[in-house]
């Protein structure tokens, strides 16, 4: 398998707010490295760099924000720093937290061809991958409606498939359900489980919910204070339990009990999804 | 048995609807007949999806907004005609968004406008200021201009700010959204402890774990309808119900339903309810085996 991200001792200090401040270095050395295909979530806490390190892998980071910077970031051999941004953007896709800062045409239609059409694809082609991408996001059928009538949920699927559809070898979601509502959660998490196991797409998903990075992940980067200070299957990091706390992040609610009973017992149970839980469990009572 | 928790509610009703309806202009009803009471004291989590009514509800509790039909009694006594500025001695209201409530130049000031609006002299301004600007952790930035803090210090001034004015009855709108971990369980630990000085508490979030660990009491509204008003523990055995309304259960409330007929008790709500119920069971399958060898 070949890495299609390599970060290399990144870090980035954003332009300091008031001209002839010190600027407050935001990333302090993060290492990374992405096999193709790999599905990474990265959880960290508030105010930690999570978009910025999103925004330095289609180069936004430092070419549109300016700011200081060190070491480098390979995406498909290509070096954010000086690749244009727009030819970085059919490499890798970014969703926001908040799809309104991102939607603005009057139809689903326009707002998904957008992009397509700023790349000069072809009309036909166009209209292929238009409905290819709202069939992958569940709205079919949507394609004339104002974007902005749209429930919380259903807007951030546009936003992942106006994605989608310039067909990105690579794929970053930040915290793309912060925004919604439980109902709202549950429509974004089925489309990044389509993803996750349908297609071939490197994903990298920033993240708050445990319980859901749990099911996605090959890995759990956890960011804190500037660098990579975890990065390893969600096992290996939820089992940490207080370690995790101690940064302020949570873990799935059967990890938490996995720890608990492993004090009770002196044992060494180790669970972090619902299915794992079950059956580990039932199956200790049944063989005793 | 793990402790409940603590509930220290009184007889005394402090709010109460009667057949509550409201209408925002020509748009259909977002509360339908609202009927209940809630105990001087109580600690209640306030449950339901985007759009079901909840903080349409919890407005009306304080007189920010006016029912369309139908009454809304603080203490027993109708609220129609007192005014919001009024309500807030009784009832205080935490916004969804700090940013909506912050415009103070200091941490202090924001704090003090309250309880000074209220007309109190200056020392026992001064007083309840410095004492919930402690309880809320808040001294250190007590000369710090409160809009550029971080978004979890934000919330917490707008908490104390509101607190600061001693009501008995405190609504919070979804006040651990946007919070990390550490941030949200400090949170509601300050909410417990203010509840066990015997503030009536009203949260409304969408997070079930935190209504199973904190609030001993639980509605959900589901399309400006009251669905389920109970204690927490019941509540959470209508778990189709809740499924329906799109409210996910905490994954120890599911575990312990897919455990029960094993022997793990059905309506464990917190993840050391689990761990002691599993481990009890454990111990009594030895004790037996041990017994029939």
């Amino acid at each position: 398998m070949s890495k299609i991200i390599v970060v290399e001792e990144l870090s980035y200090a954003y332009p300091p707010a008031i001209p002839g401040h010190d600027p407050v270095w935001v990333l302090r050395g993060v290492d990374l490295e992405v096999e193709e295909g790999e599905f990474v979530s990265i959880m960290g806490p508030t105010g930690v760099g999570k978009t910025t390190l999103c925004l330095a892998l289609n180069g936004i980071v430092p070419q549109s924000t300016g700011g200081l910077i060190k070491g480098r970031v390979l995406v498909d051999g290509l070096d954010t720093k000086r690749e244009p941004v727009p030819q970085l953007a059919q490499r890798v896709g970014v969703v926001f937290q908040d799809p309104e800062t991102q939607l603005f045409n009057m139809s689903v239609e326009a707002e998904i061809a957008f992009g397509l059409e700023c790349l000069g694809v072809p009309r036909d082609e166009i209209k292929e991958r238009v409905s290819w991408a709202l069939a992958v996001v569940g709205m079919t059928g949507f394609e004339d409606r104002p974007p902005f009538q749209l429930s919380g949920g259903q807007k951030q699927r546009v936003a992942i498939a106006s994605i989608l559809a310039m067909m990105p070898k690579i794929l970053v979601l930040d915290e793309p359900t912060a925004n919604l509502d439980p109902l709202g959660k549950a429509e974004v998490f089925s489309v990044v489980r389509e993803l996750r196991h349908k297609r071939g797409m490197t994903i990298i998903m920033v993240e708050h919910e445990s319980e859901h990075i749990a099911e996605f992940s090959d890995r759990v980067i956890v960011l804190n204070e500037g660098r990579v200070e975890m990065a390893d299957t969600p096992d290996k990091v939820f089992s940490q339990v207080d370690r995790m706390r101690e940064i302020g992040l949570a873990v799935p609610q059967v990890s938490e009990l996995a720890d608990c009973l492993n004090h009770r017992f002196n044992s060494q149970l180790n669970f972090t999804q619902f299915d794992e839980a079950l059956r580990t469990l039932k199956g200790q009572l049944d063989g005793r | 048995m793990a402790d409940e928790p603590m509930s220290s509610q009184t007889d005394t009703i402090c709010l109460e609807t009667r057949d509550l309806w409201f209408a925002y202009g020509d748009n259909p009803p977002a509360l339908r007949g609202i009927s209940l009471t809630i105990r001087a004291g109580d600690f209640v989590g306030l449950v339901g999806q985007n759009g079901s009514g909840k903080t349409t509800l919890a407005k009306h509790f304080n007189g920010l907004l006016r029912p369309t039909q139908g009454q809304v009694l603080l203490y027993g006594q109708d609220i129609r005609d007192r005014p919001v500025g009024e309500l807030a001695r009784t009832v205080g209201y935490v916004f969804q968004n700090p940013d909506h409530q912050i415009f103070s130049a200091t941490t202090r000031e924001e704090i003090a406008f309250g309880p000074r609006n209220l007309g109190l002299e200056e020392a026992e301004v001064q007083r309840r200021t410095e004492q919930a600007m402690e309880h809320f952790d808040l001294t250190e930035y007590a000369d710090h201009q409160p809009a550029v803090l971080g978004f979890g210090l934000r919330r917490k001034v707008s908490i104390a700010a509101v607190y600061s004015m001693r009501p008995q009855i405190l609504i919070l709108d979804e006040p651990t959204a946007g919070l990390d971990w550490h941030c949200t369980h400090d949170l509601m630990e300050r909410l417990t402890a203010l509840h066990r000085q015997g503030h009536t508490i009203i949260l409304i979030t969408h997070d079930m774990r935190l209504i199973a660990q904190y609030t001993p009491r639980c509605m959900v509204l589901r399309e400006g309808k009251l669905l389920l008003y109970d204690d927490t523990r019941k509540v959470f055995e209508h778990c189709d119900l809740l499924r329906e309304t799109h409210i996910e259960l905490p994954q120890v409330c599911e575990l312990a339903r897919e455990l029960a007929p094993i022997g793990v008790r059905r309506d464990a709500l917190t993840v050391p309810e689990l761990c002691d119920s599993y481990a009890d069971l454990i111990a009594r399958r030895e004790v037996t085996n041990a017994g029939g060898h």
